[in-house]
């Protein structure tokens, strides 16, 4: 399976037109993506060889990719070698052998190893996170069901939606009088609207029939809850919870660099207090993977939990 | 009342008129509604599209309330729905998270629950299922199974909540002929052993007259009324093929066709 979320939309689409032309044409079965190909191998494939459409199937998957890293890479060492004082790749990956090799020293508490950051900035957002699902989900499947509610609540949240959850910041800092819950107190702002918003919309588009099911078996409020609104509604939720969990991995950097403490946000701002331009880039690496495993482990709790 | 009465106006619709707020303001739909329904009766509710066939099913099944009008149901006004009037919905309306099994389960758990155990429960899913010929398939999600099986088993939620009247709602429009054919002996059968009051709304012609005591024919909207009732008094229990050359059945038939293409022809839209 291919990492990065785009090209996954882009195999998909492919893959489409290619699945029912495979039955007249075994050849066109070589572009459906993932390693499930080989499962379903026509005969006249097995009698070119598995080696040859294994082979096919790299080129035409693993290549691009590999290219453009390879770019990628070489435009960086390019800007690098013109530039006074930007690392190249090779410089930065053995910062990176050196960091990695010791993650979870802990030499003062403002001097720790990258995996104790790491993991600070992950339990503030996972707090964050839980609050604001705690508090939107709820909220949502209120604001969806109820018409008045919904009207109660619009302009606040139309309000609201649009400012920077840095802007809570402040407020945050002035209730709690402490950098960490501030921190996670403005995760739980990013994250809160796409639930609310996401989980209210599939409530308002569970079909009617399903809601005349409901009224003609006479179900309970429960029932209802439990046995229609939940399972129709949480594929919708559970979009909300990605675009959440993506939006508050983005904050929880700059947060961090605001409020300071033990934590990837402020490991960037202290290392460029020292000029330590490597980590800085490292630090962007580590940004960017630890948002996307984020959201692949969404997308296949998503996968589980849905009905279809 | 006597309970003679109550069995001859089991189901009773009086002066009810309906009437739709729209973007484009009021709609009246029904106009001075009446009709009298015995008890274990069947009837058809016929007319072209658009007529309100489904609005006066939906009043008796208490989704809608009239904006005039009182309706009855043994005796006792309808405000609201109730499982006493189970209803079979046009698009089988299952759940598609629940297997069949499952889907008939939430409604006998609704009836039932009170009185009885899970053991009990399951046994009157069973039974259900099984009456429609689906005891293979109890297991199965509905987007598993084809067409004429999911209305299958919305046929056996309504049976299994033991309803009073059972209101169907063009149940096999969306089936193909063949499959409709049989599920309509199948209903034919079922209801002559369970007894129990029906209402269906259908827009065809042959499907009426074979299952019907009598067939309520409605006017063109808006302001649809009944225009005619037709009695249906062809012998139970009524054989298809037999029926097809059987002067009585033809017939009616052609006194449907009468109503629907010359007194109330529908211009095209």
């Amino acid at each position: 399976m291919s990492v990065v979320s785009f090209y996954k939309e882009k195999n998909m689409q492919e893959s489409q037109p290619a699945a029912p032309a495979a039955t007249t044409k075994p050849i066109a079965a070589v572009v459906t993506p993932l390693s499930t190909t080989a499962a379903v191998a026509t005969p006249s494939l097995q009698r070119r060889g598995t080696w040859a459409a294994t082979a096919k199937m790299a080129f035409e998957w693993l290549l691009p990719p590999v290219i453009g890293l390879i770019i990628f890479g070489a435009i960086w060492a390019t800007v690098s070698a013109l530039t006074q004082g930007l690392p190249g790749p090779v410089k930065t990956w053995h910062s990176a052998v050196e960091l990695f090799s010791d993650p979870f020293y802990i030499n003062n508490p403002n001097d720790m190893g990258i995996g104790w950051n790491i993991l600070n900035s992950l339990k503030r957002v996972a707090t964050g996170f839980a609050l604001a699902a705690i508090v939107g989900i709820p909220m949502g499947f209120v604001i969806g069901r109820y018409a008045f509610m919904s009207r109660m609540a619009a302009p606040i949240i139309s309000l609201l939606k649009p400012v920077s959850p840095l802007a809570w910041l402040p407020i945050g800092l002035l209730v709690f009088k402490a950098a960490n819950p501030a921190a996670i107190w403005v995760i739980f702002i990013t994250a809160v609207w796409p639930m609310i918003i996401n989980t209210a919309v599939g409530v308002s588009k569970v079909p009617q029939d399903y809601m005349n099911v409901a009224k003609v078996l006479n179900l309970s409020e429960w029932k209802v809850v439990t046995k229609i609104l939940l399972p129709y509604v949480m594929p919708y939720m559970m979009t909300g919870v990605r675009l959440s969990i993506g939006a508050a991995w983005l904050v929880i950097v700059a947060a961090e660099m605001l409020t300071g403490g033990v934590g990837i946000g402020f490991w960037v701002w202290d290392e460029w207090n020292n000029l330590n331009v490597e980590h800085i880039i490292i630090a962007i690496f580590i940004v960017g993977i630890v948002g996307l495993l984020l959201e692949q482990l969404l997308v296949l709790v998503a996968k589980r939990y849905s009905y279809e | 009342m006597t309970s003679n009465v109550m069995q001859d106006r089991y189901v009773l619709i009086e002066n009810v008129n309906m009437t739709f707020q729209t973007k484009k303001g009021s709609f009246q739909a029904l106009k001075d509604i009446n009709l009298n329904i015995r008890e274990g009766e069947f009837i058809s509710i016929i007319g072209h599209s658009g007529c309100g066939k489904s609005t006066v099913l939906n009043l008796i099944a208490g989704l809608l309330q009239p904006t005039d009008g009182y309706l009855f149901c043994a005796g006792r006004e309808i405000a609201k729905p109730g499982p006493e009037r189970a209803v079979v919905f046009q698009n089988h309306s299952l759940l598609p998270w629940l297997t069949c099994f499952e889907n008939v389960y939430l409604a006998v758990e609704r009836v039932f629950g009170d009185k009885e155990g899970q053991a009990q429960l399951a046994d009157r899913t069973r039974a259900a299922l099984e009456l429609v010929g689906l005891s293979h398939a109890m297991e199965k999600r509905p987007n598993e199974i084809s067409g004429g099986m999911k209305q299958r088993v919305g046929i056996a939620r309504a049976l299994a909540m033991e309803p009073k009247v059972l209101l169907l709602d063009e149940p096999f429009g969306a089936l193909d002929a063949l499959t409709r054919a049989g599920l309509q002996d199948e209903l034919m059968s079922i209801m002559a052993r369970s007894g129990c009051t029906a209402v269906m709304v259908t827009h065809d012609v042959d499907e009426a007259v074979l299952l019907s005591d009598r067939i309520v024919m409605m006017t063109n909207g808006p302001a649809a009324t009944i225009g005619e009732i037709l009695e249906v008094d062809l012998p139970r229990p009524r054989k298809r093929l037999e029926l097809v050359e059987d002067a009585g059945y033809t017939h009616l038939r052609s006194e449907v066709l009468k109503f629907l293409y010359e007194r109330h022809a529908k211009k095209a839209a």
